[in-house]
């Protein structure tokens, strides 16, 4: 455990600096519109002080991408995001060499070799060009003597050695989200979204990289982080991640917030809705999350609503209002039925 | 601070008596928590632990018991002035907490003033004398005495200028049944921790602390347990249909079809250039559940049905019959799409299931095989759900045999323990020589045997 304990302090100073205090995450995110709660913002600053990633699960709609966008706002930090999917793999997240511009390399380089080019022989050139008549050169017994000239070979050997030396350089790397994140100098967040989707197989590299924050390279050597990434991954829970995962991180539920925080949310994203009728809307809101619904209205779906009403021009939020607009907030036409029901519109 | 180390250690192990797996690991990130944060914001300290302690949401309820026993809020520190004594010292005090009660509901009140209250109401209405002189609290005489939930009327009297028609009205009085019920919940969670500052915590939470949704037994479930249950069957059929999903994804990787692969080498003089895998025939077989719905076992089978329907994209087509002592096809009301809420209650209003009342196994595998035999084919797989209690009739295990023998896969759930089959009128055993029977108490037990049982 003390081995464990001391990188983490080790990293203390570095990591600590995004936030001083659990009211100042409160402050700053709430300065780029974020509204967050006691447990949000007890936890972007823990997971910041820590310097540990923080895992975020919940249902769809109540801003765990958000959430990261919120805090790399806030701090001024680049936005690095790397959306899993079903078949991500390490090309796609990490890093990946540029096959097309190391070839084109190769080709340039064995042109620009002055022997290589007067023996006209080099094979590789010669297939190249698809010029028959190259090639008839190259099958020419007398041309290929030209190129057995020992001095040439060593020559062109060398050339070899240098452009696979060159090949296999920063040039010709391309930096997927994971690795362009740990090179980062300036403040970075880094968002892994929709962790579950992606295979097992993704996970043990997601934990390689945000257990020690550097990356191996075979051809470059390690890549350590010099500055942590501020390090949020968002889970749908579809499927349980590993637990070896899920101990690299802090966690944090995020559910829907209280009735007052929605409320709050829901003007500041649509400050022109009347106060009172934001009032009713995050009540009714509420009420249908206490049904038992095949699919509840999220944050985001409350947020349409006050805009559907705005939109139609309805001051209030009546029960023939309610009937019009319903469909805005649940997506299945069962739902709407026992909805109606529910709240005595029938 | 000599004592935190030790004190986070026992709240640690608490939690691990419930079930929730905590690491040293975890440990020592909430050691690291409990440094980095200010121990005086109670509500920051709660979700610092929470964020180090907690893999999974659906362990937040046992959590936060716990740490109401264990990081109690200092009495001094609620906050609200002592409330002012009983008027009429002779009386019982009952109709004066309830207007007490009604005034601060009706003014929608925040939890300080709703937390004195609360123990102000145990103080006089819940106090009880244990074994050996002790005073004792009560939180159900206390609430039995105050009876809040009538109240709602004269609440509702109180509201009178709104009209009670309508969304509004609804909203109105949804809301305030939820009041009810949450100062309900400060008067139990104020028991507890006087019960707790009493016999010591570890005691408490041994026995009050409740077990998260998924662990509970079907069987001694109360309704509202039941209710956070079905709750869960969406996003556990989710989990089941991605974990299917992948169980399927590995069975077709790296299956080589060895013919095929030499038969396409002859092209290529004979070097395997393009290995030909095996491509398995998508098995999506029918289901047919036969599903006990008396009182004793409704719980079971109505999560048990929401699951089937959730999961019905993963068969060619499911039917659903019912019975109690009749038996009857139901299968419209448990389709994808319908309304899934009341499905257990149109059951009984709609389908023939009811004649005298009493589960009647061996008369209903006799009618199905006599009314239905054609339902169940060399495709079907057939799932039976009920405790197998025959009430002492003649449990037919011949008729089910019948039915099985022409089933492609059989299996019976049955939700009593395994150590129960077989006593009193349980037929269990003697239909578990006929089939595989699984014993699924729990959610999680359920999600265990359905998982297994789904089709690659």
């Amino acid at each position: 455990m003390s081995a464990d304990a001391s990188p983490g302090s080790h990293h203390h100073s570095q990591a600590a600096g995004l936030f001083g205090s659990v009211d100042d995450v409160t402050e700053k995110l709430a300065s780029v519109g974020y509204l967050a709660s006691t447990a949000v913002a007890t936890t972007v600053f823990l997971a910041d002080r820590l310097g540990k990633p923080l895992l975020v699960e919940g249902p769809a709609g109540v801003g765990k991408t958000e959430l990261a966008r919120a805090v790399a706002q806030a701090t001024g930090s680049e936005l690095v995001r790397l959306q899993c999917y079903e078949g991500i793999d390490e090309a796609r997240a990490l890093y990946e060499w540029n096959h097309a511009k190391q070839l084109l390399r190769i080709t340039a380089g064995g042109a620009g070799n002055p022997a290589t080019a007067g023996g006209a022989g080099n094979p590789a050139t010669a297939g190249g060009a698809g010029n028959p008549a190259t090639a008839g050169g190259a099958g020419n017994p007398a041309t290929a003597g030209g190129a057995g000239n020992p001095a040439t070979a060593s020559h062109r050997e060398q050339g070899w050695s240098d452009i696979k030396d060159d090949i296999f350089s920063e040039e010709f790397l391309l930096p997927r989200p994971l690795l362009s994140a740990i090179r980062r100098t300036e403040p970075t967040v880094l968002l892994v979204d929709e962790t579950d989707k992606a295979d097992v197989e993704v996970e043990g590299l997601l934990l390689e990289v945000l257990g020690d924050y550097q990356v191996t390279v075979p051809e470059l050597g390690t890549v350590t982080a010099s500055r942590r990434p501020f390090a949020l991954l968002t889970s749908n829970a579809t499927r349980e991640l590993s637990e070896a995962l899920k101990r690299r991180c802090l966690f944090l539920h995020l559910d829907f917030p209280d009735a007052d925080l929605e409320r709050r949310i829901v003007l500041r994203r649509v400050p022109e809705l009347p106060e009172a009728v934001a009032e009713t809307l995050v009540r009714a809101v509420r009420a249908l999350r206490a049904i038992q619904l095949r699919k509840a209205p999220s944050v985001a779906e409350t947020i349409d609503w006050a805009r559907t009403l705005l939109a139609l021009g309805l001051g209030t939020l009546d029960d023939d209002a309610v009937r019009a607009t319903l469909g805005v907030v649940l997506k299945h036409q069962s739902d709407v039925r026992l909805a109606m029901r529910e709240l005595q519109l029938d | 601070m000599p004592g935190v180390p030790d004190h986070l250690v026992a709240f640690v192990t608490a939690l691990r008596s419930h079930g929730v797996a905590v690491g040293p690991g975890e440990t020592v990130d909430a050691a690291q928590v409990i440094t980095a944060l200010d121990l005086l914001q109670r509500e920051q300290l709660r979700e610092g632990l929470a964020a180090a302690l907690l893999r999974r949401g659906g362990e937040r309820a046992v959590f936060d018991s716990l740490f109401e026993l264990y990081f109690p809020v200092a009495t001094a520190a609620t906050g609200a002035a002592e409330p002012a004594p009983l008027e009429e010292p002779g009386g019982d005090g009952v109709s004066e907490l309830r207007e007490r009660l009604a005034g601060l509901l009706a003014d929608d009140a925040d939890g300080p003033q709703l937390r004195a209250l609360a123990g102000q109401v145990l103080d006089v209405l819940g106090g009880t004398t244990g074994a050996g002189g002790a005073a004792r609290w009560s939180a159900y005489q206390a609430l039995d005495r105050l009876a809040p939930q009538t109240l709602l009327a004269q609440l509702f009297a109180g509201m009178g200028s709104r009209p009670a028609e309508g969304v509004t009205g609804e909203l109105a009085r949804r809301e305030v049944r939820e009041r009810i019920a949450g100062f309900r919940r400060l008067v139990e969670a104020e028991a507890v921790r006087r019960t707790a500052e009493q016999r010591g915590r570890d005691a408490v939470a041994r026995s009050v602390v409740p077990r998260p949704p998924e662990q509970r037994d079907f069987l001694s479930a109360r309704s509202d347990e039941l209710a956070a249950l079905r709750r869960t069957v969406s996003p556990l059929a989710r989990r089941l249909a991605t974990r299917l999903a992948a169980r399927r994804r590995r069975a077709h990787r790296g299956r080589l079809d060895l013919r095929r692969t030499l038969r396409a080498s002859m092209s290529t003089g004979g070097v395997p250039v393009r290995p030909a895998y095996r491509r398995p025939r998508p098995s999506r077989p029918e289901l047919v559940v036969l599903c006990d719905v008396s009182g004793s076992v409704a719980g079971f089978s109505h999560f048990t049905l929401l699951l089937v329907a959730a999961l019905a994209e993963q068969f060619s087509k499911v039917r659903v019959f019912a019975f109690v002592d009749r038996i009857d096809e139901v299968t419209e009301l448990f389709a994808p799409g319908a309304e899934q809420s009341g499905a257990m209650a149109r059951v009984f209003g709609e389908a023939d299931v009811v004649h005298s009342g009493h589960s009647d196994y061996g008369g209903v595998f006799a009618d199905f095989l006599t009314g239905h035999a054609e339902v169940v084919g060399p495709k079907t797989s057939l799932l039976v759900l009920g405790d197998g209690r025959t009430n002492h009739r003649h449990p037919e295990s011949g008729a089910l045999a019948s039915i099985v023998a022409a089933a492609r896969h059989a299996h019976w759930l049955n939700p009593e323990p395994r150590t129960d089959w077989g006593t009193g009128d349980s037929a269990a055993l003697t239909y578990g020589r006929v089939l595989p029977m699984h014993e699924c108490r729990t959610a999680a037990q359920l999600a265990d045997v359905v998982a297994g049982l789904l089709p690659v």
